[in-house]
């Protein structure tokens, strides 16, 4: 155990308590740190974590400037819906191969992702894509983690008929599959907007929260402190919100990413098949299910749509790992 | 137990039903099937709406409609299944059957190659924790985690099959092939076999020098377009799967196992030339007929042979016999290969559909048929699906590796091979059996896109269909299907945990 794991132990065993006067006589410099400065240390020196944080918030800062986002204008010419005369058969003008290496250098040229058979510039498509696609994920991520954190924390608090009730109905919801529901959903709302789609999609998407945060409260309700939060007359919903949950927050947190990221993955699957975004607003799924039979003759239109795709659910997946090791240090120690 | 089974039983019936008002209701008010009718300008559209409400029950309120769906749903509970007409009028069920078995064809194959290599995989790199191959098999992990199964598909569709079928046309391997497939074979070598600077050094330099070897035999011999299973490779190869059935099940200490196994192996060989005039044109029944005596006779040989080791041996020697098996068929699947090649035009991996219209051949070349067929579509879900099974098993085996058990095992003075087979492994399997009981529901769903990419007409295409419609009777046929899936599973999962785990009997 290195210094920084016993003081890592013992912050966990007194909180933000003072250092202890033995570890000081035997001559250790010791940093007494709460709980919180521990998950932010360990995730900050998640070195996987933090470089796909830095990629994800760079892709969220070029989707939403470079367009622009709710009537305010962006710092690109183009504009996502604009058709214009196609260029050299529409192809990307972005060019990273350096001269020395027989490239054409650095360029960004006037298209660099290309445009489509429409002329429509296709980094501004790509980007609108984008910007809807992560709007959507995030909403969802937002209302499925409301919603599953509200039920798991009723059914695992009260037990009882109350747990009956909302565990049997997230059964009958798992029970549908999720791309079925959210199809069906989508059939029905799709067409109102990319926003209500998202609410919609996140109506569905919270039983598996649902279920993690209530085994939680399973087991910290007979906690000491919930206990003596109750004999000293706290009502249910304090010790809910202000005794339990803040308990939980780290499960939730990661269950929360791992909703961001599926929810992305569900868009574009929905938007593929027709019963998402519909145009004349797009989404990276809708994209790729546009443009893939061009991609024998005019591969651009495929690969970029559907590289925004992996890079965001790749990095949401991987914030979502490092955030589990920083909340769960256990993890990480097991030595096989 | 059995009151723990029926009381599932009777929750999980309720819940289902529960889950077919929840669909049906919103499937019934998504919209409205007559819309674009009720615009249209056509002459005959009078009888078109009224076809169209006598198909649906469209007259009847959402409410009622859904008592009397159920009613004929419920007859399939003693014999009498009726799930309603599709908007053209043709029963659902009908339909259903034949977009389930090509289906289950799917997702099944796919399930079971998903697990044994997921599971595998896992259980390595829990094993070989922190090294190369497990941070690298970690990325991969997550990169086919966050993989949208369409963008993948279309890639494969150019790379894997139209790139690999004009290849197939004049198949020379060129060598930069060659030395990146050896480099990869040995430095992947080199981490499952871990250990000293040396032994992983040696490991590189086999794997790779074998494969190397391996394929410029294949491309000098041009094996490729006349490919087939010689007695050379065949007795190789029934060898090989002999020491590591041994190696799995026993270790090489109990020597008698070896030679059950090896026994075993020469038996398959003879059967290689015994069985030829045989299976010249088989029915599929014969096959599996074969396959059954080909178990019975390699557990006899186990079992007659095994001595102290009897139980090891006979499922070692059945593990062989089902390889030389296996063999035998691939043997005689890639003898057909080029009259198959030939009649459909050298599409050999096809990017579109479950069989090739109107084909007709023998045995062999429909199978290959079929296999060519699926072959794109299992390595979809395969990919997407083992990366979860990875994750899995690899968090499970580690967190059982380090359990005092195991300690205890090795303080006995276990051979690791038995610390690792018998005592974690087994104890790693518990929780993956959930995993994939569960997970068998979500991947029939998850099929919709996988089909939809490649035009196979099952349950998926039957639903996405059915919801364009917007057409209840027919999304709610798919549904019972895979909602009853999921409850089975489920219900599957919850008692085999219980079997395996006498823990969790008691709650």
């Amino acid at each position: 155990m290195s210094t920084e794991e016993k003081a890592a132990a013992a912050g966990e065993g007194s909180g933000a308590g003072p250092v202890e006067a033995s570890t000081a006589a035997q001559g250790l410099n010791i940093v007494a740190r709460t709980q919180g400065q521990l998950v932010r240390r360990r995730f900050f020196r998640h070195r996987g974590a933090m470089i796909s944080l830095t990629i994800l918030v760079l892709v969220i800062l070029l989707a939403y400037t470079s367009i622009g986002f709710a009537g305010i204008p962006g710092w690109w010419i183009w504009n996502y819906s604009t058709p214009g005369k196609v260029i050299n058969r529409g192809a990307p003008t972005l060019s990273v191969w350096p001269t020395f290496l027989g490239g054409d250098g650095f360029a960004i040229g006037l298209h660099p992702f290309g445009q489509d058979d429409l002329g429509r510039d296709y980094f501004a498509l790509t980007m609108r894509g984008a910007q809807i696609s992560i709007l959507i994920a995030f909403v969802v991520g937002i209302v499925g983690t409301l919603i599953g954190a509200i039920i798991g924390a009723m059914a695992g608090f009260y037990r009882g008929w109350v747990e009956s009730v909302l565990m049997r109905f997230t059964d009958v919801m798992i029970t549908i599959p999720i791309l079925v529901i959210a199809a069906v959903l989508g059939q029905k709302f799709g067409g109102a907007g990319p926003l209500v789609l998202a609410i919609v999609i996140g109506l569905v998407l919270w039983t598996a929260l649902a279920r993690l945060i209530r085994g939680e409260f399973l087991s910290l309700r007979e906690k000491e402190f919930v206990e003596a939060a109750r004999a000293l007359g706290a009502k249910p919903t304090r010790i809910i919100f202000r005794h339990i949950l803040p308990n939980t927050v780290g499960v939730i947190t990661v269950a929360a990413t791992l909703l961001i990221a599926s929810a992305i993955l569900l868009e574009t699957a929905l938007s593929y098949l027709g019963f998402g975004v519909r145009a004349p607003d797009t989404s990276l799924g809708l994209l790729v299910s546009s443009y893939q039979n061009a991609f024998a003759t005019r591969p651009w239109l495929f690969w970029w749509p559907g590289l925004f795709i992996i890079t965001i659910a790749l990095t949401v997946n991987f914030i979502g790992d490092g955030l589990r090791d920083a909340f769960d240090p256990r993890q990480n120690r097991v030595r096989a | 137990m059995a009151p723990f089974i029926i009381r599932r039983l009777f929750v999980s019936f309720f819940v289902l039903l529960g889950a077919t008002f929840i669909v049906y209701v919103l499937v019934a008010s998504a919209g409205d099937p007559r819309a674009a009718l009720f615009e249209s300008t056509d002459p005959g559209k009078a009888n078109k709406i009224a076809a169209l409400t006598r198909n649906l029950s469209l007259d009847v309120p959402i409410i009622p409609r859904y008592f009397a769906w159920l009613g004929g749903a419920l007859g399939c509970l003693i014999g009498k299944c009726d799930l309603g007409n599709t908007a053209t009028g043709a029963p659902v069920s009908g339909g259903l059957a034949v977009a389930m078995g090509s289906t289950l064809r799917l997702v099944v194959f796919a399930l079971v190659i998903a697990i044994v290599l997921g599971v595998s995989i896992g259980m390595i790199t829990a094993l070989r924790q922190y090294s190369g191959l497990d941070y690298s098999v970690t990325f991969l992990a997550f990169l086919f985690f966050s993989l949208p199964v369409f963008w993948i598909a279309v890639l494969m569709k150019q790379f894997l099959a139209i790139k690999f079928n004009d290849w197939l046309k004049a198949p020379s391997i060129p060598p930069w092939f060659i030395v990146l497939a050896a480099a990869v074979t040995g430095l992947l070598a080199a981490g499952i076999v871990g250990g000293e600077r040396k032994r992983r050094l040696a490991a590189f330099g086999g794997a790779a020098l074998g494969v190397a070897l391996l394929l410029i035999y294949f491309s000098i011999t041009d094996w490729f377009a006349e490919p087939g299973i010689g007695p050379v490779l065949m007795i190789l190869m029934s060898v090989i799967t002999a020491v590591a059935a041994t190696a799995l099940f026993a270790g090489f200490r109990s020597r008698i196992v070896l030679y059950a196994t090896l026994v075993t192996a020469v038996v398959g060989f003879v059967c290689y030339f015994a069985l030829d005039s045989i299976l010249a044109d088989p029915t599929a029944l014969l096959i599996v007929g074969l396959l059954v005596v080909a178990l019975v006779v390699s557990a006899g040989i186990g079992a007659a042979m095994g001595g102290l080791y009897r139980s090891q041996a006979i499922k070692a020697c059945m593990l062989t016999g089902f390889g030389c098996g296996g063999l035998i068929f691939a043997s005689h699947l890639l003898a057909a290969l080029p009259a198959y090649s030939a009649k459909v035009n050298g599409v050999v991996i096809a990017t579109i559909g479950a069989t090739t219209p109107n084909f007709s051949g023998n045995f062999w070349e429909t199978t290959l048929d079929q296999l060519g067929h699926l072959i794109l579509p299992t390595i979809a879900i395969v990919l997407i699906s083992i990366a979860s099974y990875t994750r899995y098993t690899r968090s499970s085996m580690l967190e059982v590796m380090n359990a005092d058990y195991i300690r205890t095992a090795r303080a006995k003075g276990l051979t690791e091979r038995t610390v690792i087979v018998r005592h974690g492994f087994r104890n790693a399997l518990i929780p993956i059996t959930t995993i994939v009981a569960l997970d068998i529901g979500g991947l029939i769903g998850g099929a919709i896109i996988t089909e939809t990419v490649f035009g196979w007409s099952g349950m998926g295409r039957f639903f996405n269909d059915a919801l364009k419609i917007p057409d209840p009777n027919a999304v709610m046929g798919f549904f019972l299907v895979t909602g009853t899936a999921i409850v089975v599973f489920n219900m599957i999962a919850d008692i085999t945990y219980g079997f395996l785990d006498p823990r969790i009997r008691l709650s």
